[in-house]
């Protein structure tokens, strides 16, 4: 070890540091502060005095556990999940390719029409749906009705709520993963598909054979944001059932608001976020690890 | 590198700029400016008192809030946490506990202290913490039936009965003469209102041992739980919640419903919002108990002083100003708001409304909440298990244990706070 190595590595450190103060100030002590939060009763008593919190340990876990509503929203959540994500790339992959397609005309416009749910605010569309799917006066049981089938209460069953509120979802994100998997196609080598189509392959095995394995490690990381995303679901289900009906619609991180802005006790919510954030990350490793079982060396 | 060297008068003149931009609404004219948060039907009509004030203070200047009812409590609490809560708000009579319990309010003055005059004692009992006021009752509100005379009368009733049998039988009547799809009676099942009124009119409290245990597994309780769940039971309230019916004066026209649970904010509405062919066949009447004309909970606004505001002398200047009778009894014209102070029902604008009578008998028979802080979630958790048991989840038996259980672990910290002197 030479007295030049150690200025280079100064140097490097130097060159490093505001990024890791910075990962350090707004990454690490918020978390480790919300981990300790977490293992007190911070409520509006502990609010208005200090003097009233207490060190309660892993009670606060201990009691998300024993809590049917905590359980709740986590089958209501994983519900979500494991609907959504396959809906939304099933849907996002089929519009993409859709667009992609030579024979598609007026593309541009496709492109935004399919975009713009995206960007439009999500509160004024939830009260449009909200509409949409009203049991008397919706469109939606207007057009079942109109063809002979009953009528569906979207809200306001417990049985329906879910995928009610899915299908607004999926509208609302697909164009978003539609922007990239549309990205990702047209850097596709057109003599793949020419070779292809060549050796006989017709539209469905030219998507198994080519576009898939093209398209393979853009489809991990949309499932990956994805099921981050659909992990912490919230707004829809507040604007549009505040939960309901029956606690049908709540999902973790709607729990979690509720115990930490409705009722301020920011110790068993940021329990709460601590297992959320242990679930996501579960999640995630197994879908990479599933991945490189699949598929090799993608990632 | 040294294009954009900021000096100290460019930074200062920086600062000034984004300072007069954040302030930008208060424009400095040298009037006192009051931050005044209001809740829905409140903050869209008080804007209509306000000049009279301005006039009569022309070194004040009030800004109204306005903020949904729906979140107005947690963006309360919001504010108090992130320091952020105006000088003075509308205040639900039942978080009065609550904020007190945070610190956050403003005890009355001595010099206010005659405002607390000429008040109805249930409401006032409520804003009494620890011997001491935290409020100043604004409106006084209780709930009631607003119903559909023509559709009663159809149903062979002249009015509306006084106990609960008698009730639930005119219910049935109702349901046969309003006609297929449609019901007697609108329960949301996400608002607690109706259900808690039905408990309070039983014998037992809801609250026990100095408010700090559940007593929903009362026999009283657990009837009103019955009751109301008989209503879903045998199909004479729709099993829907409030975002579900997404105009409630539409289909109280259409006689959706008959008997609609609401306070007096109604009577505005209802003059407003219903068709000329529908006003002459509604009207309100009391709520029907267990056994005779029943309870129900003093309900209404206070106006508070937060501890936090510089400027309290102009705030109690304004709530002066709102608390004189003729105010209110004005008030009351525009909102349908009720006085709190009793002289403002001597105005012939409110004593010769014929909708205001039935609710005079209902505050008579008002039974006051418990006062701990607890209770708005206390009574969202009864509402949720409530809801549980509508569907079928829970016997009213089971689920008036289910209610205790969880507000017993509501209850823990109140409990310990007690233990340990630092609560009431």
């Amino acid at each position: 070890m030479s007295s030049t190595v150690t200025a280079r590595e100064r140097a490097a450190w130097g060159f490093v540091a505001p990024a890791l103060i910075a990962i350090a100030v707004f990454f690490a002590v918020p978390v480790i502060a919300a981990l300790l939060l977490s293992l007190t009763d911070f409520d509006i008593y502990a609010l208005a005095d200090l003097k009233n919190l207490r060190f309660v340990g892993l009670q606060n876990y201990e009691r998300l556990l024993t809590n049917p509503l905590f359980w709740g929203a986590m089958k209501n959540t994983l519900w979500f999940s494991v609907l959504g994500v396959p809906l939304a790339i099933a849907a996002s992959l089929f519009a993409a390719v859709i667009l992609n397609a030579r024979t598609v005309r007026w593309r541009p416009i496709w492109r935004v029409v399919f975009f713009a749910p995206y960007v439009t605010t999500l509160v004024a569309t939830a009260v449009l749906w909200n509409y949409m799917l009203h049991t008397k006066y919706g469109v939606i049981n207007w057009i079942l009705t109109s063809v002979g089938l009953p009528a569906v209460d979207w809200l306001g069953s417990p049985a329906t709520s879910v995928p009610a509120i899915l299908m607004f979802v999926v509208w609302k994100i697909f164009g978003y993963n539609m922007l990239i998997f549309l990205a990702v196609l047209q850097t596709v080598p057109d003599d793949l598909y020419e070779a292809a189509r060549i050796d006989g392959a017709g539209p469905w095995k030219q998507f198994r054979h080519v576009t898939l394995p093209a398209i393979a490690p853009t489809l991990l990381l949309v499932s990956i944001i994805s099921v981050a995303g659909f992990f912490q679901l919230f707004a829809e289900p507040y604007v549009m059932t505040q939960g309901g009906p029956a606690q049908s619609t709540v999902t973790v991180l709607y729990f979690m608001y509720e115990e930490g802005f409705k009722w301020w006790n920011l110790g068993s919510a940021s329990a709460v976020a601590f297992i959320l954030f242990l679930c996501i990350f579960a999640v995630t490793m197994v879908q990479l690890w599933a991945s490189r079982k699949l598929g090799g060396d993608h990632t | 590198m040294t294009d954009f060297a900021p000096d100290r008068r460019t930074a200062l003149g920086l600062l000034a700029g984004a300072g007069a931009a954040l302030s930008g609404c208060g424009r400095n004219d040298g009037r006192t400016v009051l931050q005044f948060w209001a809740m829905g039907n409140e903050a869209t009509n008080v804007g209509q008192i306000l000049p009279e004030f301005e006039r009569r203070n022309p070194d004040i200047r009030v800004v109204v809030q306005a903020q949904p009812w729906t979140s107005a409590h947690q963006k309360l609490l919001t504010a108090y946490a992130g320091a952020s809560l105006p000088d003075l708000s509308q205040v639900g009579n039942t978080w009065i506990g609550e904020l007190t319990a945070i610190g956050a309010l403003s005890p009355v003055p001595a010099e206010a202290a005659d405002l607390q005059t000429d008040q109805f004692g249930a409401v006032l009992g409520t804003m009494m913490i620890d011997g001491k006021a935290m409020a100043t009752p604004w409106y006084v509100d209780t709930r009631l039936l607003f119903y559909r005379s023509d559709i009663l009368a159809k149903a062979g009733y002249d009015a509306v009965p006084q106990d609960w049998a008698e009730w639930k039988k005119s219910m049935h009547a109702i349901k046969r003469a309003a006609g297929e799809g449609n019901y007697a009676i609108l329960l949301p099942v996400n608002e607690f209102e109706q259900l808690q009124t039905l408990g309070l009119q039983g014998d037992d409290a809801l609250l026990r041992d100095n408010e700090t245990r559940g007593n929903f597994a009362s026999p009283s309780f657990v009837e009103a739980l019955a009751f109301y769940k008989s209503l879903f039971d045998e199909g004479l309230a729709p099993l829907a919640s409030s975002t579900q019916i997404s105009n409630v004066w539409t289909e109280f026209g259409r006689g959706y419903f008959s008997y609609y649970f609401s306070g007096p904010w109604t009577i505005g509405d209802m003059k407003a919002k219903l068709q000329p062919a529908i006003q002459p066949h509604w009207t309100t009447a009391g709520v029907p108990g267990p056994r005779g004309p029943g309870a129900s909970a003093p309900g209404g606004s206070s106006l508070a002083v937060f501890k936090s505001s510089d400027k309290q002398a102009a705030a109690w200047k304004l709530i002066r100003y709102l608390s004189e009778p003729e105010v209110q009894a004005r008030f009351n014209v525009i909102t349908g708001d009720l006085p709190a102070r009793q002289s403002g029902w001597n105005a012939p604008q409110v004593a010769n409304d014929p909708y205001i009578a039935a609710f005079k008998g209902q505050l008579s028979r008002a039974k006051p909440l418990p006062k701990a802080p607890e209770w708005e979630r206390i009574s969202a958790e009864m509402q949720i298990v409530a809801e549980r048991m509508v569907r079928g989840e829970f016997t009213p038996a089971a689920a008036g244990r289910e209610i205790n259980r969880r507000v017993d672990r509501l209850l823990e910290k109140r409990r310990w706070m007690i233990e340990q002197g630092r609560a009431v």
